[in-house]
């Protein structure tokens, strides 16, 4: 079938949802999800979301502004940290509004937490920004998102998965849909793509991600010819629930929660001198793996303790209930009396697709390509740089989410729509038809699980050439295989199969760009963590990593960063 | 231990009824029971569907009845069952459309009906003041996931299409003791009546089915409480 609107969304989290409030009522939107939109995985984000709204103590946008540059390794582009901190009280306040239930203060203001890397007069020490419900906040949001979203009416295609974007001479014409309901291909013709399908974290074995963050916006916009940025700066969450992966919030650190190794020691005093348990994801995602290398992981094992012992059941009831439930369910744990197994999970990509400030996607020269945004993980601003702060996501998804859809509007009335754009739809049938009638071949399920064995083991959180090369010659065998996957399925409804095949693909691609931005940066910056350039080196890396599809395979570039305020410092806490 | 998994099927548009398909799988005690499906849909069938995402309690995809309660497949362990068969259907009360997975639309309906999203007139400067206490009040209700568990468990949804049903029940709780909602006489109206919260009889089935741990019964029947006292 043909669908016309003026204007589409690709992907029903907070950043889509947001975006989707910010248009007009009288314009056609489509909001296209792959899962009904309250299955998105912003749920998933438990600590809370970041705002100097001073409730608890004195704070201020300048020192937000300067912690989640230092946090980025002063890869942020100061424009965009600056927009996110000054933006932030606005967009919590106005969350607050739609009726997000956030935990109180005694006098009846939003609550707030400490949480990592975020501190008082630029690094003294840490602060309470985290405005939070519970452990739960980003469900709760993303509930009063999709509550604002039913009062608007807002027309939503649930479980349909995008295939293709129809890009023409730097202009988006619409895109491809499967629809899984039924099997049909759609095409969905608009003047403008809003892409806000989140993040990709399936690319490793281990990982705090949903099983349908597959990035199939990300890597189709690559697919289609637009570059991606920064793709080696991968979030390693220090505590996920060891063998699992499942996240166990920064907020039971910010409610004194402390990481332990084998014999008891508090083992953060010696990396993070300062902040020592709160300071950022990456500086404590690698001092437990060093824990663990160095034999000092829990009974020699791949894990160390997160100890909330002392905390106390009632505010662990008040603050901390998911976090206690999962460790119930999954572990047998009682968070009360006993610490948890954690090792870091593959949690965030600060890399994405290049936007500016107001969502729209720049191209190989900088230049925006006409009716195409994206926002939220899916994007890099670069608003997080080499590290993102935890609760900026949720921040960076309802400011950049907003800003995206007050920029769709504005140039909505410019852009026009284009005829004759079957001829894509009618491409995607026939490889899907191929893929189909393949009579024999391989389980796309084996071939996932070595590509995602083999990021964890070749490019994650400490990385070197030799692996990495190595890595890259693997994924080589495994894009062969992905060749000939075959497909036991071929039931037209519901073929789970099918989608899981086609987000392969996405998984496979993305997962090479990964492998060759980080192949590229001959240093150590956040996130990137090179044991063969274990220094920063501002000289001839302060700079963003582009990649993009050439005609045989894809070329590497550079793009300068925005400094204006903070100059590069050395990044201790 | 080697486990034996009893599986609804049911394409309706090729199957005249839906029949019970057996899988033998290894699985360790601590594992979910959506890593047992996983696996077999990923190294024994491919044909399986049903949905899924978090597989951790959170999105709410992946509500079937196991053993007989409806329940997360990511929030249940294979050791939480002291057998080694395990049956798995789709949600009663639900239209199946293929395996596992039942038709959504009319519970998304019913919730949308309750008009979720908070109603109120002009916003201050800055947030809306609410105590400790009165935030308290929905604590339990802000973690409905919208998973359908206790629609799909409850007796009269079972029989009454027109009931309303726990889950939206339980969101119109949550706007009705939400201080900063400025209709909560409109909320309760609208449910006075045999579809709204007078449908509930007390079964409780809600309440257990409940992943969340939401005192789902108790959420109407202060409800309930409130329209006597206010209506």
């Amino acid at each position: 079938m043909e669908f016309v609107h003026d204007v589409v969304i690709v992907g029903s989290g907070l950043a889509g949802l947001r975006a989707a409030l910010e248009i007009p009522a009288t314009t056609n939107v489509a909001l296209i999800s792959k899962v009904f939109p309250t299955r998105s995985h912003s749920g998933a984000a438990q600590g809370g979301i970041s705002a100097a709204l001073g409730n608890e103590e004195p704070d201020s946008w300048e020192w937000h502004m300067y912690d989640t540059v230092k946090g980025g390794d002063y890869l942020t582009d100061q424009d965009a940290a600056e927009t996110l901190a000054k933006d932030a009280e606005r967009a919590v306040y106005e969350l607050e509004h739609m009726g997000a239930p956030f935990n109180r203060t005694p006098d009846g203001k939003i609550a707030q937490r400490a949480f990592g890397g975020h501190t008082r007069n630029f690094g003294e020490g840490p602060v309470k920004r985290a405005c939070y419900a519970s452990d739960r906040t980003g469900r709760v949001i993303l509930d009063t998102l999709y509550g604002k979203a039913v009062e608007k009416a807002v027309q939503v295609f649930s479980e349909f998965s995008i295939v293709d974007l129809i890009i023409d001479n730097g202009k988006i014409n619409g895109l491809v849909a499967y629809e899984l309901a039924t099997g049909e291909l759609h095409t969905f013709r608009s003047k403008a793509v809003l892409i806000a399908t989140g993040g990709f974290g399936g690319v490793y074995k281990t990982n705090s991600n949903c099983f349908s963050n597959t990035g199939d916006g990300v890597y189709l916009s690559y697919r289609a010819g637009v570059p991606l940025e920064d793709m080696e700066f991968v979030q390693f969450h220090p505590t996920g629930i060891h063998g699992l992966g499942v996240l166990i919030s920064e907020a039971t650190r910010g409610e004194g929660g402390i990481l332990k190794n084998n014999s008891g020691q508090r083992f953060m005093e010696l990396y993070a001198p300062s902040l020592k348990d709160l300071a950022p994801r990456d500086v404590v995602s690698r001092a437990i793996w060093t824990e663990i290398r160095q034999g000092r992981g829990i009974n020699g094992d791949d894990y160390v303790n997160l100890d909330l012992t002392h905390i106390g059941a009632e505010k662990i009831a008040e603050k901390l209930s998911d976090i206690a439930s999962f460790s119930k369910i999954y572990l047998g744990v009682d968070v009360v009396k006993e610490p948890i197994a954690v090792t870091p999970t593959c949690h965030y990509m600060m890399g994405g697709i290049p936007t500016d400030l107001d969502g729209r996607v720049l191209d190989r020269h900088n230049k925006p390509v006409a009716g195409l945004y994206a926002a939220g993980e899916a994007a890099c601003v670069s608003v997080h740089g080499a590290n993102r702060l935890g609760t900026n996501s949720l921040l960076d998804l309802v400011v950049f989410g907003r800003r995206a859809g007050k920029m769709i509007a504005k140039e909505l009335p410019d852009l026009s729509l284009t005829e004759n754009t079957g001829s894509l739809e009618n491409s995607t049938r026939q490889r899907l038809e191929a893929l189909l009638s393949r009579q024999s071949g391989e389980r796309p399920f084996s071939i996932r699980n070595d590509l995602q064995i083999m990021m964890m083991e070749k490019c994650s959180v400490f990385r070197n050439a030799q692996d990495m090369k190595r890595g890259l010659s693997e994924l080589e065998s495994i894009k062969q295989r992905y060749e000939n996957v075959f497909l036991e399925n071929r039931s037209p409804r519901y073929n789970t199969d099918l989608t899981e095949v086609l987000e392969l693909e996405c998984l496979i691609g993305l997962a090479e760009t990964i492998l060759k931005s980080a192949i590229s940066r001959e240093e150590s910056r956040g996130a990137h963590y090179r044991e063969d350039f274990p220094e920063r080196d501002d000289k001839n890396w302060l700079k963003h990593t582009m990649i993009v599809k050439n005609s045989t395979g894809s070329e590497i570039f550079y793009k300068p960063v925005n400094i204006f305020r903070f100059q590069p410092k050395a990044r201790t806490y | 231990m080697e486990l034996k998994f009893r599986i609804f099927r049911y394409d309706p548009q090729i199957d005249s009824q839906p029949y019970y398909r057996e899988y033998s799988i290894e699985a360790k005690g601590t594992e979910r029971v959506l890593d047992c499906l996983n696996r077999i849909k990923w190294t024994q069938d491919g044909s399986l569907s049903y949905r899924m995402s978090c597989a951790h309690g959170v999105c709410g995809s992946d509500a079937m009845r196991i053993n007989g309660k409806c329940a997360l497949a990511c929030q249940k362990l294979v050791k939480d069952f002291d057998t080694n068969e395990i049956i798995v259907e789709p949600l009663p009360s639900f239209k199946p459309l293929k395996d596992l997975i039942v038709d959504m639309t009319p519970f998304f309906d019913r919730v949308a009906e309750i008009r979720p999203y908070l109603l109120a007139s002009d916003a201050p400067e800055k947030e809306r003041l609410q105590s400790p206490e009165d935030r308290k009040k929905m604590d339990l209700a802000i973690r409905c996931i919208l998973c359908a568990c206790c629609s799909a468990s409850c007796p009269v949804v079972n029989e009454n299409d027109e009931f309303k049903g726990p889950a939206p029940l339980v969101q119109a709780f949550r706007r009705i003791f939400d201080s900063r909602d400025e209709q909560k006489h409109e909320r309760m109206v609208q449910l006075d009546n045999p579809s709204g919260v007078w449908g509930c009889v007390n079964h409780f089935e809600c309440t257990r089915a409940c992943p969340k741990e939401i005192p789902v019964t108790k959420c109407i029947n202060l409800i309930k409480a409130e329209i006597k006292k206010t209506l």
